[in-house]
């Protein structure tokens, strides 16, 4: 099979293991340059689109300068730390999701946080993200692969716990990066093509019967409203239509740094947060846009080769499961902000301005290389 | 164990690395389609976005729905809208926003309330670039001085909104309610989207009840301004959709008689239309000026109008709830035949007082000497209080309660008058409930002749009376009357709940209707002196309520302190006796008796009604300014 060949021949080429310095800081250059081409192109989009505010721009470096040293201190642990660590991990992230629905704090009606005396407030649901992939992996590698039907369906149960424990925050957004985490994870395993064609047949089927049956009309308004924005322009849609004009107007190569009229005006909402990848467009054009999307393709193809070069299963379910997600956010992100998918509060990775997910995704890039960077002595 | 020591590491590694490379596929694949995506806003729809964004900036603005017009069943204009000027201020266009204030509060009469309102709207959340109102209502003077100083002021616009005019508001004010501002609860309530352009909302009555029916939808319009702000072309526009239009039941020439009927003094009249159970005269005087309540009443007017003792504010016609008196004989009188407690030849001996047995309390009739022998239709025409005494006691307070209830006392039996009280039907239940007493053999007394703690709003005795004229049939009372588009008021309208009273011998209707010919017509009736000389025949019933106490922090002089605590006057009545066009109920507030204050005003009522407007009739057009007239 081709395919093999590529990945075997790769695997016993020792370009593609970083060595030296390199080895002993457990980094991966070449990722750890492509992140931080990234970072640093991100961080100049974002003065413009925090309006020239320096503070916003040091503050984003400072909390990418913490969420680095994040990523350094795992990439120091051995992957079968996590795997040991994975069940623990998961069981306190749990106990976290569960403290949060009744001593949890949070604005808008969502209570997502859990400040627990001497320790920073944080999100339980965002640790999951890291969590949940790593215990679907812990216990699907436990046994052989592909998994017998009773271990997916185990697997999927491990996934649905924290996924409806969020929900109920409710978060529907970070319940759904974290299946979708989850789902990785038993896809990489080896669940059968069968199994997967049955479970898009269900929820093809389910949905409409949902729909039909299943909504109230209020229900259903919100739905067509989170669809078709257009339908809405002074609520919903405003975002997405003032999105569109700013990207179009860009054109081919933009209208150069700073210059961007839309968010400068204060046309385009969340122009620094959740929008930011409109500014960029509108400045730099499309050819801005198509550099941005071949960095973030560079970064998800070395680390799905980091996956597919790593030595246990274990290692490599986490280390795809943590690549598709990451590409799921850009994927959302753009999709979202460019009116191809309903808006969602999902972040450009690491371009964003701040976004509790930073430090996470980070530290996902963190098991990554660790990952990649310790290796036992036998071979495969 | 060690991990992966029995397992077929190779294998599992092989599996892995196809399914990565399926990934790796849908990743290109969704990649090639965002950046598809982003080739067609870009290049290919290009010029539509710069067009959009580049030369001009573009904005989506709400344009308010004009709010429906409301007719009286002529169609003459009760509430319409008129355009007011309003300044109002951009905060992303303005320099400084305190020099600008500083400046157009130099221009302006502006006053500590308009600022404080203008600096929360800034604090809440909105829409970049939606204005923000500073000041309503500008005169002709002020807008030119603005317009004089408007190149020193951008950001700060005049604009014409469409607010909500009574013409004839002093006679409407309580019958079709007013709109006002929307305030903070309101806005919890309604749907953003659609109230974005919109400042005013139903804040009662006819206003209130129909506000969705009235308000119509919001529409919206792309329009390109220049950097400072100037519309310069409108790009795409979704018309509003205007509110309905309504016509009502109303005749304002009868409620303008009504007015004048009352002539100042405090009190109510409601009429209706037994056929359909349109309220055609809805007055409670005093009224008050609605319109300054539309774009915000200023303190000291309102404080005038609510500490006024003659409370111009309150609406007698829905909400003042009385004893209802003698009025209510009729309805005891149907209540007593039907359940079998008197037969129509049924006579009593009335001594002048009654007393449940021989040691007790003696219950005193208005007559001090005595009726003599009565019979059930002389006790109705001479409101004999005796009869209805001893005709209670025999029925029982339960059976009573039964009857009134049917009648519609002790709830809101309307369909579309918003505010509209219960009144109070009291019970041996109530009593305990509220009271914790037991309900006594005098409270039954008390209550077959309306006194005691039954309590109902002149609407109730309308609505009973109509029932009468109907020979049971119930028709709610309602205000809409049609709807000026294509669409049906019975959509809008709520269900009709009542069902008819049946009486076990029907005949009895006509029989009480013809006791209460003989309160009016007959030699010894009590209203004879008011339908003297009638060319048609009615029915009605005098009634008197006293008035038990004065709150005691009120003060008064003495002469108005006799004044204010003499007894209300009240008179219900219908007309004509065999085919009734109006049913009508009348209070007049320490009018005295009944017989001598309220029935002539209902018969000057029945005149209007039967004999002065019948020649223009149902639905006839009138010319507005022949209603105008009429109603100065």
């Amino acid at each position: 099979m081709a395919t093999r060949e590529v990945f075997s021949s790769t695997a016993s080429n020792p370009l593609g293991r970083p060595r030296g310095l390199w080895s002993a800081l457990h980094l991966d250059p070449i990722l750890l340059f492509l992140l931080l081409a990234l970072v640093s192109a991100g961080l100049f989009v974002l003065y413009s689109g925090a309006d020239r505010n320096l503070d916003v721009v040091k503050a984003q470096g400072l909390r990418f300068g913490v969420a680095f040293m994040v990523m350094l201190v795992f990439a120091q642990l051995d992957p079968s730390v996590f795997r040991r660590w994975a069940p623990w991990l998961y069981g306190l992230g749990l106990l976290g999701l569960i403290a949060v629905l009744f001593v949890g704090v949070g604005a808008k009606g969502a209570q997502r946080w859990l400040a627990l005396p001497g320790l920073p407030r944080f999100q339980p649901s965002e640790f999951m993200k890291l969590a949940v992939p790593m215990m679907a992996a812990w216990y699907l590698s436990r046994h052989f692969l592909p998994p017998r039907l009773s271990r997916i369906g185990m697997g999927l149960a491990i996934v649905l716990l924290p996924m409806v424990l969020i929900v109920k925050q409710p978060d529907l957004g970070t319940s759904l990066l974290v299946g979708m985490a989850g789902l990785f994870v038993v896809f990489f395993a080896g669940m059968s093509w069968k199994l997967i064609s049955a479970f898009f047949v269900m929820v093809s089927v389910a949905a409409p019967v949902m729909w039909f049956f299943g909504m109230r009309d209020y229900q259903k308004q919100r739905v067509l409203t989170l669809l078709d924005p257009q339908s809405d322009p002074l609520g919903a849609g405003w975002n997405i239509i003032q999105s569109k004009t700013a990207i179009g107007s860009g054109g081919f190569d933009g209208k150069g740094w700073l210059q961007g009229t839309q968010s400068h005006l204060e046309f385009l909402p969340e122009s620094h947060t959740d929008f930011i990848v409109a500014v960029l467009a509108e400045e730099f054009g499309f050819i801005g846009v198509l550099v941005l999307l071949s960095v973030y393709f560079l970064i998800i193809l070395r680390c799905l080769f980091i996956a597919a070069t790593a030595q246990d299963s274990f290692s490599r379910l986490v280390a795809g499961a943590l690549t598709m997600t990451f590409f799921i956010y850009v994927f959302v992100n753009v999709g979202m902000v460019s009116g191809l998918l309903p808006v969602v509060g999902v972040p450009l990775p690491l371009v964003s301005y701040g976004g509790t997910s930073t430090v996470t995704l980070m530290a996902a890039f963190g098991i990554l290389m660790s990952i990649h960077t310790h290796r036992r002595m036998i071979t495969a | 164990m060690p991990w992966g020591e029995f397992k077929d590491t190779a294998a599992e590694r092989r599996l892995f690395q196809r399914r990565a490379v399926v990934m790796l596929v849908i990743v290109f694949l969704l990649m090639a389609g965002l950046i598809a995506r982003m080739y067609q806003l870009q290049v290919v729809e290009h010029d539509i976005y710069t067009t959009l964004s580049d030369k001009n900036r573009v904005q989506v603005q709400s344009v308010p729905p004009p709010r429906g017009l409301v007719y009286d069943r002529n169609q003459v204009l009760l509430a319409e809208n008129r355009p007011v000027f309003s300044v109002t201020v951009v905060p992303e266009r303005v320099g400084g926003m305190d020099a600008t204030l500083e400046q157009l509060v130099r221009i302006l009469d502006v006053s500590e309330e308009d600022l404080e309102r203008f600096q929360r709207r800034l604090r809440e959340p909105r829409r970049p670039f939606q204005e923000i109102p500073l000041r309503y209502d500008l005169t002709e003077d002020e807008i030119a001085r603005l317009a004089v100083h408007r190149h020193e002021l951008p950001g700060v616009e005049v604009e014409a909104e469409l607010v909500r005019y009574y013409p004839h508001s002093e006679l409407t004010a309580h019958a079709l309610g007013f709109v006002g501002r929307i305030n903070r609860d309101e806005l919890q309530r309604i749907d953003p989207t659609n109230y974005a352009g919109t400042n005013y909302i139903g804040k009662s009555g006819v206003e209130r009840f129909y506000e969705g029916l009235l308000h119509g939808k919001v529409g919206y319009q792309h329009v390109e301004t220049n950097a400072r702000g100037r519309t310069l072309r409108v790009l795409e526009r979704e018309n509003p959709v205007p509110g309905e239009d309504l016509k009502l039941h109303i005749d304002l020439r009868l409620q303008n008689r009504a007015h004048e009927l009352l002539d100042g003094r405090r009190g109510a009249i409601v009429a209706i239309e037994p056929a359909t159970g349109g309220i055609l005269a809805l007055a409670s005087v005093p009224g008050f000026d609605a319109n300054k309540f539309v774009t915000g009443i200023s303190v000291p007017d309102y404080r005038e109008l609510s500490e006024s003792k003659d409370k111009p504010l309150f609406n007698r016609a829905l909400r003042g709830q009385y004893p209802p008196g003698s009025t209510l004989k009729p309805m005891l009188a149907i209540a007593a035949l039907d359940s079998g407690a008197v037969t129509r030849d049924h006579t009593i001996w009335d001594p002048g007082h009654f007393q449940i047995n021989s040691a007790g309390r003696r219950w005193r009739d208005w007559k001090r000497g005595g009726h003599g022998w009565v019979d059930l239709t002389y006790a109705m025409a001479q409101s004999c209080d005796v009869y209805f005494y001893e005709a209670a006691v025999e029925m029982g307070v339960d059976t009573m309660v039964n009857y009134l209830a049917h009648f519609g006392f002790g709830e809101d039996a309307t369909l579309d008058v918003s505010g509209a009280l219960s009144g109070l039907l009291p019970s041996p239940d109530w009593k305990r409930a509220t009271r914790n007493e037991p309900w006594y053999p005098g409270d039954t007394v008390n209550l077959g002749i309306g006194q005691g703690f039954m309590l109902s709003t002149p609407l109730q005795l309308a609505t009973a009376t109509a029932l009468i004229a109907n020979r049971g049939e119930w028709v709610e009372p309602r205000l809409l009357k049609d709807i000026l588009g294509d669409r049906a008021p019975d959509e809008f309208l709520p269900e009709e709940t009542h069902e008819p009273l049946k009486l076990k011998d029907p005949s009895n209707w006509e029989f009480i209707a013809d006791a209460m010919a003989e309160v009016m017509h007959g030699v010894k009736g009590t209203a004879r002196g008011a339908a003297r000389g009638a060319s048609y025949r009615m029915a009605g019933k005098t009634g008197t309520a006293q008035v038990f106490s004065l709150a005691e922090d009120e003060e008064y002089d003495a002469e108005e302190v006799r004044e204010r605590l003499r007894d209300h006057a009240l008179f219900v009545g219908f007309a004509p006796l065999e085919n009734p066009q109006i049913a009508v109920a009348v209070i007049v507030e320490n009018g005295g008796g009944g017989s001598s204050t309220a029935a002539p005003v209902a018969r000057a009522l029945f005149d209007a009604w039967l004999l002065e407007f019948s020649a223009t009739g149902d639905g006839a057009l009138v010319s507005k300014t022949d209603v105008e007239n009429e109603a100065r």
